[in-house]
């Protein structure tokens, strides 16, 4: 009996210690910390994670991104209290207005933020494309959204194109390759 | 100086009437809510949103609302990742319920450990007693016999 309750004990202590084993090596073959941006980042054209977000613009109601299947779309993580989204917001706005016609949407994310400081934002800067509010930033992790702001390409097949934009999009460093995912996103030829 | 002991008397009052009352207090808040961004608590953070919140919460004290409403509007806003404690209901009842759960669930095991091995001694001094050597059994018996003349 008590050989018996020892055995059991090392068996339960080498199980617990076999799993925690597994639980490593799984996270370490498929756990994948940087989101959609670290497949991109090596080259790959993930397809752009799915969510369904409550919207902010005047449409109002819920916008769920797999309702936006066929067009390219320019996706801009974003947040009020975020310096450079402010410098960039123009851009995005003016962006939206110049491709519209060719079915480009750009759909704002607004993240870890108050939702009236948002709409407060979108007022003063006149941003009439689709945001969408995410305050606990369920998207950040999947997306692999490491700070504000972040643009990221989606092209017709809903995969991600381009490179993923850290930073405001009208920066020097950024101008070109802003300018590239949007023209990787249409599809158009240089 | 005599003016300055009777503010200070009547701010101890005013503090002491309004915890009493059970407005909340702007610090007592402020360490029981994170930062969305770097995940401390507002308290020790100042990161541009921690700041924004700081500023909500103050807003929202002056305008009369509990400690409850204001941390139902915050994860509202921010979802209950918002709060440093789980909430004591529903899934996140788990958070406050597993960790007593491990603990009984060792108590019981080294209760049951204790046990078996307080049986495996007594066993053992049964099996030498058992096994004793009949001359030397037949010598503690006239031992004990003479001792007990």
């Amino acid at each position: 009996m008590t050989g018996r309750a020892k055995t059991v004990g090392q068996a339960i202590a080498v199980a617990a210690v076999i799993g925690l084993l597994a639980l490593l090596v799984w996270k370490l073959a498929f756990g994948n910390e940087q989101g959609a941006a670290g497949s991109l980042a090596k080259g790959e054209n993930p397809r752009a994670p799915a969510f369904t977000l409550s919207r902010l613009d005047a449409a109002g109601g819920d916008l769920s991104f797999a309702s936006l299947e066929g067009k390219p779309v320019v996706v801009n993580f974003w947040a009020s209290w975020c310096i450079p989204c402010k410098d960039e917001a123009p851009a995005l706005q003016k962006t939206y207005e110049q491709y519209k016609k060719q079915g480009l949407v750009v759909l704002g994310v607004d993240a870890q933020d108050f939702r009236q400081d948002a709409r407060r934002f979108m007022k003063r800067f006149g941003v009439t494309y689709p945001v969408v509010y995410d305050g606990s930033g369920s998207t950040l992790g999947k997306w692999g959204v490491t700070g504000f702001p972040e643009t990221f390409f989606v092209d017709r097949e809903g995969r991600l194109v381009g490179e993923r934009i850290q930073g405001g999009i009208d920066t020097e460093r950024n101008r070109d390759r802003y300018a590239e995912g949007v023209r990787l996103a249409l599809g158009t030829k240089p | 100086m005599i003016r300055l002991l009777a503010a200070g008397i009547a701010a101890l009052i005013l503090t002491g009437s309004a915890v009493a009352a059970g407005r909340p207090v702007q610090a007592d808040l402020e360490a029981e809510i994170v930062c969305p961004t770097c995940k401390t608590t507002l308290d020790q953070s100042n990161a541009p949103i921690a700041i924004r919140m700081k500023m909500y919460i103050r807003g929202r004290i002056a305008a009369g609302d509990s400690a409850r409403e204001i941390k139902a509007q915050l994860v509202d806003q921010f979802g209950p990742g918002v709060l440093a404690e789980p909430p004591k209901r529903g899934f996140d009842l788990l958070a406050w319920l597993l960790p007593l759960g491990v603990l009984a669930i060792g108590v019981v095991v080294v209760g049951a450990l204790a046990w078996t091995w307080s049986r495996q001694r007594d066993g053992r001094v049964e099996m030498e007693v058992d096994h004793l050597d009949p001359d030397l059994e037949q010598r503690v018996d006239e031992e004990l016999a003479r001792f007990e003349e």
